[in-house]
């Protein structure tokens, strides 16, 4: 679960830098993962490299591993498929900073060790390209460009607890081998 | 201060109060997985656990694919019958006894003021016993299986008051229809919905399952109709576990209230391929069916056979119709034996098929051939749902879909 060793890093040092790829509303999981690849289910690195591919092909050839995500409101609506937050967890994607979340991906998210945090307005504030600096912990981001900060909705401490653990199945592996 | 959603959930984490968007760590008290706890299991096993948290809170059934359609489902309930062995599991409903959605009432597993989540979206269907009831991934259940717990956010309420008295065919199913296409299918995403005014108090539980049931395709996290007497004398000559009702505090904050005069509704028919393209049945009257399905775990139920079986009395279906019966319980396909409604259905010429889920989920059945029409009781008619992606499947009330067997077209009821 932990094979992207920069964004597991970041997350247990709490601090995660790193460029913004920037969407607006409703961006939804036909988007992010095109239905024909759901049979792929185990095949992370193959997952990956169809991320967004319909409707944003040029995600796959300027987004770099360790990229933010920043986007505007119910990112990740309609089907509940969990490759949606899977590829994008195996491209290496960061942290996705939205203004609101669909119910299910978010969940999705959490429970496959991708980081997500909800931030009021925040494409108002960020544009494409910026980079950004997020204190995970405490919810605190910044823009290196401008010096600009802003506040997250914050996690509480087992929610926080899954995502560095690298998701839920290695969360509660350690939890019930008593290490927790 | 709190809705039935923030006080159940208080309660389950452990909190004096709750407020909405927070999240809480919650104890499960019913664990529901139907075939696809097989994906349960294999995570289940990754997390290492040897027994599972509580093996009276967990319940196994089987109703998608029964009696097995594949080898492969054959080996998958082979799998899971072993599993319930190995565990101990005291609550297991193998192929015999019907839908998960009537099961779980039926033998007493809906409390109010409980939490219980399964690995099926339709889960919401038992907030019509005042359960916090709401589906969950695979992935979470096999947590929850170890450790008995999992995460939920707090959600916000709407609240949707019913008041009138509906007229003659009119039935749940076309309140939650009109309520689906006026709000659309996100139009109560991440909410919770509690129903109630009047015109509850005078539904039955059936009629009530059918709004919760159906809630789920607004994108509700749950949708509670708030117990009355009615509801606790069903729940407690089911069950002998204690439980609380937990109704809304008369100053809880709701996101949004909806006030709904059904008087003058008429028959609405949910058309393809979004479950809130909703229409009125008069607008797409005269579209020729192929295919009629009475059952599901939204209309399945002995109030919906009974209507039907009214309407079917004596009469014979349209000869290019095929009209398929589901009960949704074996104790209600015997109630309908008893009562007659399984002979008029014969003589009308249905088939009945055996209590489960049927085509709903397509994958056995009864399925549609390219071009072809059916109208349907269950919940969803997204592309290819029933069959082929290019078959046409209407939703409508059990009324709708009886009258529509008879003449061969999309028919009004009455
Ligand atoms: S009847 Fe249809 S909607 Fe209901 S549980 Fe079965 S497959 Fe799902």
């Amino acid at each position: 679960m932990t094979k992207n060793t920069r964004f597991s890093r970041s997350v247990t040092r709490d601090r995660i830098v790193g460029k913004v790829y920037k969407f607006g509303n409703n961006i939804n999981t036909d988007v992010i993962y095109p239905g024909k690849y759901l049979s792929i289910t185990t095949d992370n690195q193959e997952m990956a490299r169809h991320c967004f591919e319909t409707v944003y092909p040029d995600f796959l050839t300027t987004a770099q591993p360790g990229d933010i995500i920043v986007a505007g409101k119910n990112f990740g609506c309609g089907s509940s498929r969990e490759q949606a937050a899977a590829c994008l967890k195996y491209f290496g994607i960061s942290l996705i900073l939205a203004e609101s979340f669909a119910r299910i991906f978010f969940r999705n998210a959490i429970n496959l060790g991708l980081p997500v945090l909800i931030v009021p307005n925040i494409t108002q504030h960020v544009v494409h390209n910026d980079t950004l600096e997020i204190n995970f912990k405490s919810g605190i981001i910044k823009n290196m460009k401008n010096g600009e900060e802003l506040q997250a909705v914050k996690l509480p401490p087992f929610i926080l607890g899954i995502i560095s653990a690298g998701g839920l199945i290695p969360y509660l592996k350690n939890r019930c081998a008593g290490h927790e | 201060m709190s809705t039935v959603a923030e006080k159940i959930l208080a309660r389950v984490s452990g909190n004096k109060k709750v407020m909405p968007n927070e999240i809480v760590m919650a104890r499960v008290d019913v664990a529901m997985s139907h075939e696809n706890a097989d994906v349960v299991l294999r995570s289940f096993r990754e997390i290492g656990v040897k027994q599972v948290w509580d093996k009276d809170r967990i319940v196994i059934l089987f109703d998608h694919r029964i009696p097995a359609e594949s080898e492969k489902s054959a080996i998958t309930h082979k799998r899971l019958r072993e599993f319930v062995k190995e565990q101990g599991i005291k609550h297991f409903y193998d192929l015999r006894e019907g839908i998960c959605h009537q099961i779980l009432p039926e033998f007493g597993h809906c409390r109010p003021g409980e939490l219980l989540v399964g690995t099926d979206s339709h889960t919401t269907t038992h907030g019509a016993f005042g359960t916090f009831a709401t589906g969950i991934g695979a992935t979470e259940m096999s947590g929850v299986w170890a450790t008995g717990e999992l995460w939920l956010k707090i959600p916000e309420t709407i609240e949707v008051t019913l008041c009138g008295t509906l007229k003659q065919y009119v039935s749940a199913k076309d309140v939650i229809l009109h309520i689906v296409g006026t709000l659309g299918a996100d139009g109560a995403n991440y909410k919770a919905v509690e129903f109630t005014g009047e015109t509850i108090g005078r539904m039955s539980i059936a009629s009530r399952m059918v709004l919760s049931n159906l809630s789920m395709e607004m994108g509700a996290k749950v949708a509670f109709v708030v117990p009355d007497d009615e509801t606790v004398s069903y729940v407690k000559a089911r069950t002998s576990k204690e439980f609380k009702v937990i109704g809304p505090d008369p100053d809880a904050h709701y996101c949004k209230e909806i006030s709904i005069d059904v008087t003058d509704l008429g028959s609405q028919v949910a058309c393809p391929h979004s479950v809130d393209n909703v229409k009125l049945v008069r607008e797409v009257a005269g579209t020729r069916i192929h295919q009629a399905l009475i059952g599901s775990c939204t209309n399945g139920r002995l109030e919906d056979l009974s209507t039907a079986a009214a309407i079917l009395q004596g009469k014979t279906i349209h000869p290019d119709v095929r009209l398929l019966i589901i009960p949704a319980s074996r104790k209600i396909y015997l109630e309908a034996i008893k009562h007659g409604f399984i002979e008029t259905f014969i003589n009308a010429g249905a088939l009945i098929l055996n209590p489960g889920c049927g085509p709903c989920l397509g994958a056995h059945q009864g399925l549609l051939a390219p071009g072809e029409v059916c109208i349907a009781t269950t919940n969803r008619n997204f592309k290819g749902r029933m069959g082929s992606a290019e078959s046409f499947v209407y939703l409508a009330s059990p009324a709708t879909v009886a009258f529509s067997a008879l003449t061969g077209a999309i028919t009004e009821p009455g």
